[in-house]
């Protein structure tokens, strides 16, 4: 009995040693003689900017001679699922992005390095700033973009309405909306997905708030909180497509835009490549507003692994994408998010290049932001809370009343 | 996705295994050359299994008694998420969904094989063609299927619905709709997995020896007769395995669900796998997630076991 089982040790033995050498010779470590390799992972390419991040890793590559960047790229949907496992089993890529939202749940978590030695001098400070933990610079922003209101002009030309401006209201997108949507051509006045990406907007729109003060409790169960959810709920099925029409899945607005189906669409800056090529006149205004402004504002950035052997080249990688002009240049030139630059001569230059006519909306929108509450470690959940409670509400299964005052409820439990 | 492979149908496995059993009473050389020759053919598949499922399956138990995100060391609980989830809300309606989706999809998917077996049993002009079709679908990503069927069941535009406007029936709002999501996925599923089913009994069919039927058509037996009385009978080896295969399939519904309905809609056709799904990568409770997943695979295996026991009593080995 005991021969038998060392014969089977000793067979396994063998067949580990055999693995093992297999694995060591298909692994060639990073950092040959000729160079160092460092792996970047992205999502921010994906969908059409993915020859303007070659252009970008391409100018870093000559400007640093003997570093080669490995980019990967995955879509928006499956990034941070395959980036979290990869975390988990430590074999995250050398740069990653993440976004300002989930920022601070891995600067706590120690999974990126600090950046001591990258420069911020050429950034917007308050960009800057969003990806500081304690004062220390633990990512560097790649770009930051808006949602702006779309508007079809051919559209609003057949139907005789005035264009959408900087002083409209809800009031005013409503109307221009009803009169826009037309059931027997297939066309809708409006689309604003019914979500928590735009409703903490909307609340703020309506001037409310969406948690208190000190973050303790939900406040969006208020007039001003009901007033942001009916307006996004109550376009549902009037002016707007429903879920049963196929709201909500994936490509359904962009493509209903395109085919000259819609009207006005709310949706990020990062569109404007994906239109390049509508066969129609199109043009872009801030937001409505119901008693003030406020507009989204989203930002992406560059982190180092902590586990990274090559830190010193994957920080100066994540400092070129995120400040060189080069970089700069590039987004700037392709229309894709703006870069986080402060240096306002050179972001004006993205107001002369093309479709849409009017892209100082854009610099507009700015003046009135609307902060996107955050929470920790319960982010996600109390996203997908409201999202579903406006879900509930825009079916009809619940009013608002009880939508808010059901989110209302299971939010403050995730706030104890 | 299956982690209890019951055996197939008795063929003729039971006699091969009685005639390859090691020469008793021969020399020590000859046991251990027996046992290396044995490993050797063993070591294919056991180093994958313990490297793939045994050890995740161990790292499972050792998560689940740690509240874990993934990306932050593990903080120890103890039993915490097997208490808090068996008392969560979610989690129990995360498992009547589940049993929600078995109670519809395995009547539906074997009386469908059955039907189909028996129809391909015939000598019908084509058959193999037929088969070959039926079976296409249990081969196809479940994405392109899940697509499919989004787009066969869309409530405003989908096939389905106009078909039944047609008949003046005003079609439900399928996987939009909370009451109908679950059946939406149950019907997708059921048709997918048709070609398995119908594949197993057919095997199971063309075993029945032909002169049990002439016997029974002598002694003036139907259609129905020789249904009830020879062929279902007959057929209990094979049933019992499709069985306990397609409820391990079951348990542990994924694919479709994330694909449909990702869940919703509010809830309505999250299942339990799902649930491991989101609370590991949506909401950073990887332990807990541990602890679901512990929490089905005892229940599978606690199902399975019970079937195989009570097998004796329904099950005919001819």
């Amino acid at each position: 009995m005991t021969r038998k089982i060392i014969g089977g040790l000793a067979t396994l033995a063998a067949l580990s040693l055999t693995l093992s050498a297999c694995a060591g010779a298909g692994a060639s470590p990073e950092g040959s003689a000729d160079g160092i390799t460092i792996s970047y992972s992205n999502f921010i390419s994906n969908g059409g900017n993915e020859d303007n991040l070659d252009a970008i890793v391409a100018a870093f590559e000559d400007e640093n001679p003997g570093i080669t960047v490995d980019v990967t790229t995955l879509p928006y949907a499956d990034y941070f699922t395959a980036l979290q496992t990869d975390l988990a089993g430590g074999t995250e890529a050398d740069v990653f992005d993440i976004e300002y939202a989930n920022f601070a749940g891995y600067a706590e978590n120690g999974v990126i390095a600090p950046l001591d030695d990258a420069d911020t001098t050429a950034l917007d400070a308050s960009l800057a700033e969003a990806y500081q933990s304690d004062g220390t610079q633990y990512a560097m922003p790649s770009s930051f973009s808006n949602v702006v209101l779309y508007y079809n002009k051919d559209l609003f030309d057949a139907a005789g309405i005035d264009y959408p401006t900087a002083d409209w209201t809800w009031a005013d997108e409503q109307a221009a909306a009803e009169a826009l949507t037309d059931e027997a051509s297939g066309v809708f006045g409006d689309y604003q997905p019914i979500s928590y990406n735009e409703y903490y907007k909307t609340v703020a729109q309506a001037g409310g708030e969406f948690l208190n003060e000190d973050g303790t409790e939900v406040a969006f169960n208020s007039p001003e909180g009901i007033a942001g959810a009916e307006w996004l709920v109550n376009k549902n099925g009037s002016t707007m497509p429903t879920v049963e029409q196929g709201a909500g899945t994936p490509d359904f607005d962009s493509g209903l835009f395109l085919d000259g189906k819609l009207a006005m669409w709310h949706t990020g800056i990062w569109m404007f490549g994906a239109l390049a090529e509508a066969p129609f006149a199109w043009d872009i205004a801030v937001e409505p507003g119901d008693v003030q402004k406020a507009s989204a504002l989203f930002s992406n950035a560059l982190a180092v692994s902590a586990n990274s052997d090559e830190k010193e080249a994957a920080e100066s990688f994540a400092e070129f994408l995120s400040t060189s002009s080069a970089a700069a240049e590039v987004r700037l030139n392709a229309g894709w998010e703006l870069p986080p630059i402060s240096d306002e001569s050179v972001l004006a230059t993205y107001l002369g290049k093309g479709a849409p006519e009017s892209r100082q909306a854009v610099f507009d929108s700015l003046d009135a932001v609307a902060l996107a509450p955050s929470i920790g470690d319960n982010q996600a959940e109390m996203q997908d809370i409201v999202t579903e409670a406006l879900s509930e509400a825009a079916a009809g299964r619940m009013s608002v009343e009880e939508a808010l005052a059901s989110a209302e409820e299971q939010i403050n439990a995730l706030l104890k | 996705m299956t982690i209890t492979t019951p055996r197939a149908p008795r063929t003729e496995a039971a006699s091969a295994r009685a005639t390859s059993a090691p020469p008793r009473g021969s020399s020590r050389r000859a046991d251990t050359r027996y046992a290396l020759t044995v490993l050797c053919f063993l070591v294919p598949s056991a180093v994958p299994m313990l490297a793939f499922t045994v050890y995740p399956m161990f790292g499972a138990m050792w998560a689940s008694l740690h509240e874990w995100n993934l990306i932050s060391p593990m903080t120890w609980v103890g039993i915490d998420n097997y208490v808090h989830l068996i008392q969560d809300r979610d989690t129990q309606d995360a498992f009547a969904h589940t049993f929600y989706y078995i109670g519809g999809y395995l009547p539906l998917v074997y009386v469908g094989g059955l039907a189909l077996a028996i129809a391909l049993n015939t000598r019908l002009k084509g058959r193999n063609l037929l088969r070959g079709i039926y079976f296409l679908p249990v081969v196809t990503s479940w994405i392109a299927v899940a697509l499919v069927w989004r787009w066969l069941l869309n409530p405003s535009s989908g096939i389905v619905n106009q078909v039944l406007a047609q008949i003046g029936i005003e079609g439900p709002g399928w996987y939009t709709d909370p009451a109908w999501a679950m059946p939406s996925i149950i019907l997708a599923s059921a048709w997918k997995d048709l070609g398995f089913v119908m594949i197993i009994l057919l095997a199971g069919l063309q075993a029945i020896p032909q002169d049990l039927y002439e016997a029974a058509t002598v002694d003036g037996a139907g259609w129905w007769r020789r249904l009830f009385s020879v062929t279902l009978p007959m057929l209990t080896p094979s049933t019992f395995f499709v069985i306990v295969i397609s409820l391990i399939n079951g348990f542990q519904v994924f694919d479709q669900v994330y694909a449909m309905t990702g869940g919703g809609p509010a809830g309505a056709s999250q299942v339990v796998v799902q649930q491991v799904y989101d609370l590991t990568f949506r909401y950073g409770a990887a332990g807990e997630a541990s602890a679901l997943s512990w929490m089905l695979f005892v229940l599978v295996l606690a199902v399975t076991v019970i079937q195989i026991r009570g097998q004796k009593r329904w099950v005919n080995y001819a």
